[in-house]
């Protein structure tokens, strides 16, 4: 039988803070920058007294900041104690499933007004830290003691995907480049750079050091240049991989009957699923997302579409073999042909599956705890025409979430739709 | 054989004895590595343990440039990379391990499908050593 939400939930409101590195920042400021843009975007605005639950995704500030219970802190911080707080964690996809919490409350009837939260502080740490907190998101019995990174795990999940379909690995260097375009039009996103523009910047660099001027004939040619874009964990090299980032994001969820009260273009959370799996050794597939793939099932099921309504997706690219897995993972592509659409250009702005407008986790960032919500954000902008130089034309009308936990122990998936 | 155990760490007391052990489901047979006591095919209770031979191949891989920590101070880093891989052992299931004695220089020349045996890796300070589970090719 159909799992359809007791009733209508409905974002009203969206903000988010610059996503980079700000070492003068707590995570908190961070939030409360998203909360102020939040209120901004509300229409006809709101009392905080109406927010009746505090919803955050965060994945380890115990690690990145020493500091738990974190969400308590956090709702002090914009003034909403004491309304029910709590922080969610499951790694990367924290964010994605305070959201799913947030519309289930909504949608039981115990709330009407909820504020879904992401954040996380990260570049307090070394490098060599960061990979070691990242590294609890896995198995730390069975899988990390093998020598496993997060890099190293999707980097083995694109070695089995690229030689199970012969796949030419041009295509996981193409998404990078697809992303940071898309990321060049982003005014919150870590890397404004296109993939020319980072180039341009090192030659201007090496020229003002009295430095030889690399030579590239092309992106893909400085993509291919071990100097320029070391291997991370073959066959990732660097930019493959999302960065390490601080950032916050927000949104204002409420039952749907209060939606028009709010604003008049509120978008609509017509689908939601969420799936879980073991480690990655012991899954059947290893160069796909099985959990993405069961959460899209439920979500498509309640929006009652399929992957060809959806006119554009914000998927969890934490690695650029990541995308390609999601495209297939989502029903976008069959098996086997997500490389060959990326390679296609099939996934930019003006393909045929518009894939991470935002510019991804790649280009925007990936401040773990924020990246789920931080999806919702740019949900909102494509929606309602508000997303500047990166809008899809025409103005899309059903959009998709895909937030990955892990290597795949956790994936949630949402569905949303404007009706003005 | 070592005593049978079904929790977690028993797994690694068994590496420290050089055996590499894991479960068998009584009711449908399925074997599962590292051992569990429910079976998550028909969710049985009733497991017992069984050895590996320790022969399988290799499922998938890559090679780390960048370690964690503990690798770090195992001596890996950017000029000395190492392979981390899935291996599939011939009873069926598969695990994670580190895969020791390839030449790295090329990971495209490593091989999906390669026979591997299991061996064990020792990390960690003189005072802290532990025996941790690894593949070679076979």
């Amino acid at each position: 039988m159909t799992k359809k939400l007791s009733r209508g939930v409905a974002v009203v409101g969206v903000g988010m803070s610059k996503f980079g590195a700000f070492p003068e920042k707590h995570s908190r400021d961070l939030f409360v920058e998203a909360y102020q843009e939040l209120k901004q975007s509300v229409q006809n605005g709101f009392d905080p007294k109406e927010i009746e639950a505090f919803y955050m995704g965060n994945f380890s500030s115990d690690h990145f900041e020493n500091q738990a219970h974190l969400a308590p802190i956090v709702a002090s911080w914009v003034g909403l104690s004491p309304v029910a707080s709590m922080r969610i964690e499951d790694a990367c996809a924290s964010g994605g499933v305070a959201l799913r919490q947030a519309v289930l409350a909504i949608a039981s009837g115990q709330c009407d007004v909820v504020l879904v939260g992401g954040l996380e502080k990260m570049t307090d740490l070394s490098a060599a830290r960061v990979t070691d907190a990242l590294a609890l998101a896995a198995d730390t019995m069975f899988e990390v003691p093998a020598g496993f990174t997060f890099p190293g795990f999707y980097a083995s999940m694109a070695t089995a995907y690229l030689d199970q379909y012969h796949a030419d690995p041009d295509a996981l260097l193409k998404v990078g480049i697809k992303n940071h375009e898309n990321g060049a039009l982003n005014e919150k996103a870590q890397f404004g750079q296109r993939i020319s523009d980072v180039m341009a910047s090192k030659k201007a660099k090496a020229a003002q050091k009295g430095l030889p001027i690399p030579e590239w004939a092309d992106e893909m040619d400085f993509m291919k240049d071990p100097k320029a874009n070391p291997m991370i964990a073959w066959p990732l090299r660097l930019f493959d991989c999302s960065p390490v980032s601080d950032g916050a994001a927000a949104v204002l969820l409420v039952s749907e009957e209060l939606a028009q009260k709010y604003t008049d273009h509120p978008i609509y959370i017509i689908g939601a699923g969420q799936a879980s799996d073991g480690a990655l050794a012991e899954r059947d597939s290893l160069s796909s997302v099985p959990s993405a793939a069961h959460a899209a099932a439920q979500a498509y099921e309640m929006a009652g579409l399929t992957p060809d309504d959806i006119d554009f997706a914000e998927v969890h690219d934490c690695f650029t073999i990541a995308e390609v897995m999601a495209t297939e993972d989502l029903g976008f592509f069959p098996r086997g042909e997500g490389w060959k659409a990326a390679m296609a250009g099939e996934t930019a702005r003006d393909g045929k599956h518009p894939v991470n407008t935002s510019g991804g986790l790649k280009a925007k960032g990936h401040p773990v705890g924020a990246s789920g919500v931080a999806q919702v954000v740019e949900m909102w902008k494509q929606l309602n025409g508000l997303a500047g130089g990166r809008q899809l034309t025409p103005r899309p009308t059903v959009g998709l979430t895909h937030n990955v936990g892990g290597t795949g122990q956790t994936c949630v998936v949402h569905i949303f739709e404007r009706r003005s | 054989m070592a005593e049978c155990n079904l929790e977690s760490k028993a797994f690694y007391n068994a590496i420290h004895q050089d055996v590499l052990i894991g479960s068998r489901c009584k009711d449908c047979g399925h074997v599962s590595i590292p051992q569990r006591l429910i079976c998550r095919v028909c969710h049985s209770d009733q497991a017992e343990q069984i050895e590996f031979s320790g022969f399988g191949t290799l499922a998938t891989f890559t090679v780390i440039y960048v370690p964690p920590t503990e690798m770090v101070e195992a001596g890996y880093n950017a000029k000395n990379p190492y392979c981390v891989g899935i291996v599939a052992l011939e009873e069926g299931p598969r695990i994670s391990a580190q895969i020791v004695g390839l030449d790295l220089a090329d990971p495209g020349k490593i091989k999906i499908g390669m026979p591997v045996r299991k061996t064990v890796v020792e990390r960690g300070p003189e005072d802290k050593r532990k025996k941790v589970l690894a593949f070679e090719p076979a």
